[in-house]
């Protein structure tokens, strides 16, 4: 067993380090306030290929798609820094780029992963509606064929990039047999007629990120626009989310990561009574769980992504590192706000807006209720 | 083309501490990171490749653990990375590397075997020594025409070379000569950019670096390493503080005013 990070995830490591330091870090707290991604640094990711991180180089990716320890890296590195970035490479990539790269044929691939993968054009993955939330049976957003096409009516709500994108998937009913229903996963050019973006929300955390409703009135797809097949939907868009939630443990590592550096700083250097507050219990108490929270997190991500390339069945871990990385950014960014006093309430310090952006996380890409279920059914029917 | 790119792995902060009693950088817990400047020499490389097409290849001699600034060197671009490694390059001065860093490029040169023109580029200086000797040494050393301190520099036709060099910034100088040259540039001349992901995973996948002891150089013992070395370190230490320092404001005329009032008042003027 060897837990060090290869030469190459090191450089990895410390390019995406310097380089968020360098473009996101000033920016960051202004983003979040006027709710906006800067355009220079979306430029400048784009050319760094944080766009198609996980997609082979000749589908212009940046050839980590057999490395998603390298993508967790740059994930946490980034979401140490920004989670709005973090959040809106990695869903971008992991569960737009990835799944059309991992189910779509070689034309799909050549019209809509090739200028994701360069970043070219935004993704979004799409299947929350008003009434499919945690219950993503619910979706009644609904398509019938006509002749060559694929008619799509109904909307989606909270779409990560959905305001920004121009490629998206779509879960959609295409069929009911009794009780059961049948979905399938469509690519959509946001160029097609029928498509509007609606409302975009206005957030606690991730402010920056586009988060929008979106709209379809008769939205007519081509017919070869299905993503592995008709009716395979829910296969697909499970397989889609537990890929996804890999990188959503690593931003909330990243996020952690950056609470408890900042905690460290200002325990170090706030005088009170006499010393520096580093040197009472009561700060240190939190400043080791802190510690041991973000660790776990990290260990429990790296593993599942470990799985993932070694192609083994990541499900369970990877909802484990989702809920444990998540709740441990919760806990440590709420332990960087005690810590900061009065300060930590402050716009002026980073650790206000970590605690916002951590509550998101335990809500997002499946809540920590549903990732207990998920990993309880497992537990209970294949035992331990 | 080819054109060589020399750099230095160097201690990640600029405020190393020095060990009283021996008189040395402490380097324990120190990062060690590539020369900044040299990342500079490496983006006008890329630019000119951009530009007309080149074989970048990035030199340096230091221990086995340098290999990981060449590979950073090589994830932004740099086509091939040679690094110098042996225990007889151990305590080089500045003479000594130069002297190395030019059979390197002498032999890549001949082992290449084909008449194409050639340029060097340096970082003026690098942070830890501060000397901007090596440039101009390995200039001598190969016995062509050097540029140093260029802030802005094109190449025009064939193999003419216009550079304006900025020793003093109220003093610019614009040069013209031709391939081969070797230029040593400073910040203003840039600004670096950061390797791509696809550009690392290459650089581990496809590129590696090849080292070359001085026997593969050829090199003679008198003239490399610490028996090389023409510099003897008399004492390294810290400045003293020696007084408070005073912070004057107001408008320029104000302060000027002031200034000149407190050199009288302390004798100094």
């Amino acid at each position: 067993m060897d837990f060090s990070l290869t030469k190459k995830q090191q450089m990895i490591r410390k390019i995406t380090r310097e380089f968020s330091e360098e473009y996101i870090a000033h920016i960051a707290e202004e983003s979040d306030q006027n709710s906006q991604l800067d355009p220079t640094v979306m430029k400048e990711m784009k050319r760094m290929k944080y766009f198609g991180t996980c997609i082979p180089e000749e589908y212009g990716g940046a050839g980590l798609h057999d490395d998603t320890i390298s993508f967790c890296i740059i994930t946490e590195e980034i979401g140490r820094i920004d989670a709005s970035w973090s959040i809106t490479t990695g869903v971008h990539c992991s569960v737009v780029a990835y799944p059309l790269y991992i189910f779509g044929t070689e034309e799909q691939k050549q019209e809509f992963l090739i200028p994701l993968a360069k970043g070219d054009k935004i993704g979004a993955f799409c299947i929350t509606e008003a009434n499919a939330g945690s219950d993503a049976g619910g979706v009644e957003t609904n398509a019938y064929l006509d002749g060559d096409e694929w008619v799509i009516n109904g909307s989606k709500i909270f779409a990560t990039n959905g305001g920004i994108a121009e490629t998206l998937l779509l879960v959609v009913k295409t069929g009911e047999k009794g009780r059961r229903k049948e979905f399938t996963v469509f690519i959509v050019d946001a160029n097609t007629p029928g498509y509007s973006v609606g409302v975009r929300e206005d957030k606690l955390g991730v402010r920056a990120s586009n988060t929008s409703e979106l709209v379809f009135q008769d939205m007519r797809v081509p017919k070869e626009n299905d993503l592995g097949g008709i009716g395979k939907g829910f296969r697909i868009g499970l397989q889609i989310l537990d890929y996804g939630r890999i990188l959503m443990a690593a931003q909330c590592v990243g996020l952690g990561q950056a609470a408890i550096e900042a905690s460290i700083k200002y325990a170090n250097e706030r005088v009170q009574f006499g010393q520096p507050i580093g040197k009472f219990q009561g700060i240190q108490w939190k400043i080791a769980d802190m510690g041991v929270a973000v660790e776990c997190s990290r260990l429990l991500t790296y593993q599942a992504a470990w799985m993932c390339d070694n192609k083994l069945d990541y499900g369970m871990i990877g909802s484990m590192a989702k809920l444990k990385a998540s709740e441990a950014a919760m806990q440590a960014t709420h332990d960087a706000v005690q810590i900061h006093g009065a300060y930590g309430l402050m716009k002026a310090y980073a650790v206000e807006r970590y605690f916002r952006d951590a509550k998101m996380a335990e809500i997002y890409e499946g809540t920590s209720e549903i990732q207990r279920m998920v990993i309880a059914q497992k537990l209970l029917r294949r035992g331990y | 083309m080819k054109i060589f790119t020399c750099i230095k792995q160097v201690p990640g902060i600029s405020d190393v501490k020095i060990d009283p009693k021996t008189n040395t950088l402490i380097r324990e817990g120190i990062p060690s990171i590539m020369n900044p400047m040299d990342k500079n020499a490496i983006e006008l490389a890329l630019s000119i490749k951009e530009e007309r097409g080149a074989e970048i290849i990035a030199i340096s001699m230091g221990p086995p653990q340098a290999e990981n600034v060449l590979l950073e060197a090589l994830s932004m671009g740099a086509d091939k990375a040679y690094l110098l490694t042996d225990r007889a390059f151990a305590g080089a001065d500045t003479l000594a590397t130069s002297h190395a860093l030019a059979l390197g490029i002498k032999k890549i040169l001949k082992d290449s075997d084909s008449n194409e023109k050639y340029m060097v580029i340096c970082g003026t200086q690098a942070i830890d020594g501060d000397t901007a000797q090596v440039g101009p040494e390995l200039a001598e050393d190969l016995d062509i025409p050097q540029i140093t301190y260029v802030q802005k520099f094109e190449l025009k036709g064939d193999d003419k070379v216009i550079a304006e060099r900025a020793f003093r910034s109220e003093e610019i100088v614009v040069i013209e000569t031709k391939l081969p040259v070797l230029i040593s540039v400073l910040k203003e001349i840039n600004t670096p950019r950061f390797p791509s992901m696809l550009g690392i995973v290459n650089a581990y996948k496809k590129k590696k670096v090849v080292f070359l002891d001085a026997e593969a150089l050829k090199a003679e013992k008198a003239y490399i390493g610490l028996t090389g070395s023409k510099t003897e370190v008399f004492k390294i230490f810290i400045p003293e503080r020696k007084g408070e320092h005073v912070k004057l404001t107001g408008t320029i005329e104000e302060m000027v005013k002031t200034l000149c009032q407190n050199l009288k008042e302390d004798k100094i003027f």
